[in-house]
């Protein structure tokens, strides 16, 4: 605040001026920044888009389109209910191959992991009861160590084709029983992480997803 | 920003000769911020991006674009409105102009870059908060005219850029054994996870200071009277320096 | 219930402001000389980062619901208006109180701890009480990582360290050895 301006060309300024100069800024920010949110704003929807539409490729095994059903009320159902925000409200991707036959659930979850909250996006076949991919959204877990839950191969693939609730067991120690997933030395936590959310997701989410399962066709229902 | 105190006057307790306050000339304008008076490896200013996202030189990379732009943008918007702005609200007059250019950089990052922008998260917000860009403002582009103050934001732009990259690099190569997301070292090297880790960003950026002030401590002693390093040699205890 | 404390230790130890995201880096430096500099400091930035968390959650509550992009203008003017008014009412109400902490205020309304406060906060969509736990656990580690930085460099001060080292480089390094300790909290909520 040891301001050197030059004081002998600047008389008192009067208030109602401060207050003027700093409202024309602020008008003139604020419109500087609708005008870039307009250009903006298209593309990034797009980006986040395009980046679920990988996510919910990879985890069902290339649907060729996919629905957004949302959970209301005990059940899912395509329409958004009225009222409900939609970056709120839970729901489910469900993908379709080219016929039109589901191909599986896409399903969202999170919870805190090693470091931070670990997000990931899951398929699950409701027909045979599993998990058939998974992806990591989200992760802050030690690089080298808890982020291979992202990158390791082997156990990315023991989700594809796995039965429900899954059991995560240590390497090789293995009993044979359908929902084994082996957790990845030096990321326990990780990878018990992911199991977690898997399974509390499904909990959740089972009884709706088999109800709907079995009568699709809910428009206003019964 | 108590510990980035005037170097001259400590160095005149200590014996020194007072470097005479200069007359700038464009080019030392310019290129004052590059290295002499680095902002994150001299004045320690902007530690908080240096330390938080040079864990990949990409990342680096972006940010320190991204804070060129800001800081560019900044410096010519109030050194061209110097006049229309009263001193009682220069501050907030500035923030509010960094702001609006930040939410830019923001949404730009965001609609080209969408990997980038997420790997840097809630950093690029926080370039208001770089005291190195304000103080910009309030020490340069708020008395000069518009052709220095974008020298200065150049040059101080680029020195933030120097040393993010650099910063970068090294974390990058030691931690994952690769640069700019190529490996250089090939598949027996075993990379220093810690350095990509957060203690790897202060142990880094603190043997850098280690270093320069050992090699400025040498060109010290072979030329004495010359300006000290700031941080490392000036708060020697008097006597001490040769 | 179990929600607001995981927040408050994972921002206190797990997710340390200072020593884990390097936000307050510039107190953290500067005032942190002085054990009982620090705790002011500390106490003076949980104040402002319960203000903070407050008034974001207002905002994003009930003024940016439809403007999102203009938050971050918000937020700075928000939050610095808010902190001078509140300084303001100290001086009046209790000058012993100002004292402590009255100096530190303005050199933290517009610190990177706090912005960054406010912008996780958002981006997480926490609600009043999570917020509100988020802040105090910031605050809280923010407070911690300044009283140990402290503690260290006063016990440093009678050691003999080579000229070389007696500057910002040591104090990173220190930092950088808190910021390993501190990677120890790791897992611990992940239970």
């Amino acid at each position: 605040m040891t301001d050197a301006n030059p004081g002998a060309t600047r008389p008192q300024v009067a208030s109602w001026r401060l207050i003027s100069t700093l409202a024309v800024a602020g008008a003139l920010a604020g419109l500087a920044i609708v005008f870039v949110h307009q250009w903006s704003e298209p593309r990034i929807q797009a980006h986040r888009a395009a980046a679920l539409r990988e996510a919910i490729q990879e985890v069902l095994g290339g649907p060729t389109s996919y629905r957004t059903l949302w959970v209301a009320d005990g059940r899912l159902t395509d329409v958004l209910p009225a009222g409900a925000d939609s970056t709120e409200i839970d729901r489910v991707y469900v993908g379709d191959d080219a016929s039109g036959a589901a191909l599986g659930f896409a399903i969202e979850g999170e919870r805190p992991g090693y470091q931070d909250v670990v997000g990931l996006i899951f398929g699950f076949d409701a027909g045979r009861g599993e998990v058939i991919g998974m992806k990591v959204l989200e992760s802050k877990e030690t690089p080298g160590l808890g982020d291979k839950i992202e990158k390791d191969s082997t156990f990315l693939a023991a989700f594809r084709g796995v039965g429900t609730p899954l059991l995560g067991v240590k390497p090789g120690a293995g009993r044979g029983e359908p929902g084994e997933v082996d957790m990845i030395t030096g990321a326990t936590i990780s990878s018990r992480t992911v199991i977690d959310i898997i399974n509390e997701r499904l909990e959740v989410l089972l009884p709706l997803i088999e109800a709907y399962a079995a009568a699709p066709t809910d428009g206003d229902g019964p | 920003m108590t510990s980035a105190g005037p170097p001259n006057a400590a160095a005149s307790s200590a014996g020194e000769p007072l470097l005479p306050v200069i007359e700038t000339t464009p080019g030392h304008d310019l290129l004052r911020g590059v290295w002499r008076e680095n902002p994150v490896l001299v004045q320690l200013l902007g530690l908080c991006p240096a330390l938080a996202v040079t864990n990949t030189v990409a990342n680096s990379l972006a940010m320190g674009l991204a804070t060129f732009f800001v800081l560019l943008g900044s410096s010519v918007l109030v050194s061209s409105l110097k006049r229309l702005i009263p001193a009682e609200v220069r501050i907030a007059a500035y923030i509010l102009i960094i702001a609006t250019f930040v939410t830019i950089a923001d949404m730009v990052l965001a609609a080209l870059v969408p990997a980038t922008h997420k790997a840097l998260g809630a950093f690029i917000a926080l370039i208001v908060v770089n005291c190195m860009i304000l103080g910009r403002q309030e020490a340069f582009a708020s008395k000069r005219p518009v052709g220095r103050a974008i020298l200065d934001a150049v040059g101080t732009g680029v020195g933030f850029l120097i040393a993010m990259v650099m910063m970068g690099s090294i974390r990058e190569l030691l931690g994952n054994g690769s640069w700019l997301g190529v490996p250089v070292f090939g598949q027996s090297f075993e990379p220093w996870i810690i350095m990509i880790l957060p203690p790897g960003g202060f142990f880094t950026l603190g043997f850098i200071l280690l270093g320069f002030g050992w090699w400025e401590g040498r060109k010290q002693k072979r030329r004495p009277g010359r300006r000290p390093w700031p941080h490392s040699v000036v708060e020697r205890p008097e006597g001490r320096v040769a | 219930m179990s929600d607001l404390f995981w927040i408050f230790i994972s921002a206190m130890l797990v997710n340390n402001f200072t020593l884990h995201l390097f936000l307050g880096l510039c107190p953290f430096m500067g005032v942190s000389a002085r054990v009982e500099t620090a705790l002011r400091m500390g106490a003076a930035n949980v104040f402002v980062m319960v203000i903070t968390a407050l008034s974001a959650w207002v905002l994003n509550t009930f003024v940016l619901t439809d403007a999102p992009y203009l938050r971050l203008i918000s937020f700075i003017v928000v939050i610095a208006s808010l902190v001078q008014i509140v300084e303001m009412a100290i001086k009046k109400l209790s000058p012993t109180l100002f004292r402590e902490l009255g100096i530190f205020l303005p050199l933290i309304t517009t610190n990177c701890a706090i912005l960054g406060l406010a912008i996780f906060q958002t981006n997480r969509g926490y609600g009043f009480l999570e917020g509100m736990a988020f802040a105090l656990g910031a605050g809280a580690g923010l407070t911690l990582a300044l009283v140990l930085m402290a503690s260290i460099r006063e016990r440093s001060e009678l050691s003999e360290v080579p000229a070389l080292a007696r500057g910002m480089g040591l104090v990173l390094i220190i930092a950088g050895s808190l910021s390993m300790a501190f990677m120890g909290f790791a897992g611990l909520l992940s239970q």
